[in-house]
């Protein structure tokens, strides 16, 4: 176990010290006019050439590279180029932000999809399932940025007009401010954001819970006289969680790393909307914090679906 | 296989000529799983959309000339209201115009194109790709496969879209570097599939029999592994077209896919975002184009997944 724990950490340390490198790459092999940009229109090369000088961008890449290291090890980030904010807190605003959505999100799909699922397999074919199915197929096959528009059209504009404003069109409360603001600004992005995922989650719960139900011990436990609701939940579910365990840890930590269509279309400024403003405008030391910690979330998120995995089957050996 | 297929399969000369003997029962699982798609009607439905898709497609230089309307002209006099905001739904425009005054419909045809295209090129590319570093990685194990194998689990972890917005950012977005980043961050789960289907091929007696006639590793596995796994990869691509076109349409919905003034479904809805308010059908008939479009493909493709493997359980309803 503790040795599982080790390996996993150092693999994860190695992955996100190449991309570190990968996205510096990427940076440095694009033409930055980020000097050009701050300096003005009628700026002349000595001013532009002392903006290069103070932001460390006349050294060569790899002095630059070893920079970054050497003070993102201690948890020195580095400023953005255009404000001089530290990027720690440019990052330590906008990731609460991005959990609310995420995480509160991440609840209701995972409920409504196992629960769909479960009740879909109990009852192959039946109308139940026909219709949770269909219901499934046709969000599955919505884009994230399409179910978020109409929401705004039909829940926020349409209802605001017709003198009922239940939804806010967007923006974010923080929670200490306000729990009840922060829960209802953040219900629409919520439930796009989990109709889309709840869908691949009733598929994937439904044809795992088929085939775990067709198992020699979920027949043993039924001759056995166990109630069939302890019989579905108890030695069925479990067993078929796995796999949905898998997709929910890679969903979840992708999310966290940035839900950039989500938060584009309700204006929240979360990290995936930050990260395509500092795209936008070249600032490196902001991208590079961002796709860290989003890198750090998803390699989390992989460790403990693996220690989830051990729980939920006793079968699993961590070594 | 079933037991049915196998027995077939041992009856017939060889693929391909079982079709051409019509009086001899034989036929082959490709023919059989025809079949079987020919009777699912939701599965029928969805491929005549689709079919309908790719016509209007085909046909939007026609649609363009029926309306009297070009893709990019600008209707400020009679495509715009007074106030300068999009004209609803008329007899003129029926699907209402946008904010510079362009017909909607006529802009729908015209993004079929760029979604229809985006999504077969970049799911053969993808395809293609995964299918070789599935092969690989199978057919030699060892080394070849620890490494293809961590290379699949990296891409597989990388935040997707964060990437594809910082290549985007430093080429400047295009048609081919929206095919090509799509591509290059879904090959690895087609991989994935591969390798697992031949690492079980790769130990079967015929596979040992072409090696022991003295077959190359390249003859092996095109003419022996390939065939083999080609019914999951069919399988996966048609219900990897509707992911493509929807990741392409974001792209676009992003300002990173195709730039404007070529109509794409993703970028009219992008444009769109500031008018939902005054017009509803800036984002009603763009938007349900797109969810035609993915939707039918997904049914399409569950479809051919029971015709392929009628164990699978049905996933659509009906």
């Amino acid at each position: 176990m503790l040795a599982f724990l080790t390996r996993r950490i150092l693999i994860g340390a190695f992955v996100l010290w190449l991309i570190t490198m990968l996205v510096f790459a990427i940076f440095f092999l694009a033409p930055s006019n980020v000097a050009r940009t701050l300096a003005g229109r009628m700026a002349t090369p000595e001013t532009v050439a002392l903006i290069q000088h103070r932001l460390g961008l006349d050294l060569p890449i790899w002095q630059q590279y070893l920079k970054f290291l050497g003070n993102a090890l201690h948890g020195d980030l580095g400023y953005d180029y255009y404000h001089s904010l530290p990027v720690t807190s440019i990052i330590a605003d906008a990731f609460p932000k991005t959990a609310s959505l995420a995480i509160g999100a991440a609840v209701i799909w995972l409920v409504m999809g196992v629960f769909n699922g479960v009740v879909s397999a109990v009852r192959p074919r039946s109308w139940a399932d026909r219709g949770l199915t269909a219901f499934a197929l046709f969000f599955y096959s919505m884009p994230t940025f399409l179910l978020g528009l109409l929401a705004l059209y039909f829940l926020y504009f349409r209802l605001t007009v017709a003198g009922l404003p239940l939804f806010p069109p967007g923006g974010y409360v923080p929670i200490t401010q306000n729990p009840a603001e922060w829960a209802r600004s953040l219900i629409l992005p919520w439930f796009t954001l989990a109709l889309v995922s709840a869908a691949t989650y009733t598929r994937l719960t439904r044809a795992s819970m088929l085939e775990v139900l067709g198992e020699d011990y979920v027949r043993t436990a039924r001759s056995k006289g166990i109630s069939e609701r302890r019989v579905v939940y108890r030695h069925g579910l479990r067993a078929a969680l796995t796999p949905v365990v898998t997709q929910f840890g890679i969903d979840l930590g992708t999310l966290i790393g940035g839900a950039v269509v989500t938060e584009t279309v309700f204006s929240i400024d979360g990290l995936g909307r930050e990260a395509v403003t500092a795209i936008n405008q070249q600032d490196l030391p902001v991208i590079i914090g961002i796709v860290l910690v989003a890198s750090f979330v998803v390699i989390l998120a992989n460790i403990l679906v693996d220690l989830a995995y051990a729980w939920l089957d006793p079968r699993v050996r961590l070594d | 296989m079933t037991q049915a297929d196998l027995a077939v399969a041992a009856s017939e000369p060889g693929p391909g000529v079982a079709v051409a003997v019509p009086a001899i029962a034989g036929r082959s699982p490709w023919r059989l799983a025809w079949e079987r798609l020919r009777r699912d009607r939701v599965a029928m439905v969805s491929l005549v959309v689709i079919v309908l898709i790719f016509a209007s497609a085909i046909a939007a230089p026609l649609v363009a000339d029926l309306t009297g309307h070009p893709p990019d002209a600008q209707f400020r006099e009679t495509g715009l209201t007074p106030d300068g905001l999009p004209k609803e739904p008329s007899a003129e425009f029926w699907f209402g115009t946008d904010d510079l005054g362009r017909d909607i419909l006529v802009r729908i045809a015209y993004g079929a194109r760029i979604s229809l295209l985006v999504g077969v090129v970049a799911t053969v590319l993808t395809i293609v790709v995964g299918v070789i570093v599935g092969l690989a990685a199978g057919y030699y194990g060892g080394i070849i496969d620890t490494v293809l194998a961590r290379a699949v689990d990296v891409v597989l972890s990388f935040p997707f879209l964060l990437f594809a917005i910082s290549l985007v950012s430093v080429t400047g977005p295009s048609l081919w570097v929206a095919i090509i980043v799509i591509s290059m961050f879904s090959w690895a789960s087609v991989a994935r599939i591969v390798r697992g289907q031949v690492l079980s091929i790769r130990e079967k007696e015929y596979v040992e029999a072409a090696r022991s006639l003295g077959s190359s590793d390249a003859r092996i596995m095109l003419f022996d592994v390939l065939p083999n796994v080609l019914a999951p990869v069919i399988v996966y691509s048609t219900l990897l077209i509707p992911i493509v076109i929807v990741t392409e349409s974001t792209l676009s919905f992003l300002g990173l896919g195709v730039p404007p003034p070529t109509p794409t479904w993703g970028g009219m809805l992008d444009e769109s975002t500031a008018y939902y308010r005054q017009a509803w059908w800036f984002v009603v008939f763009p938007g349900a184009a797109l969810l035609i479009t993915t939707l039918a493909f997904n049914l399409f493709g569950d479809g051919v997944r029971d015709a392929f493997d009628p164990r699978s359980d049905r996933l659509t309803a009906g």
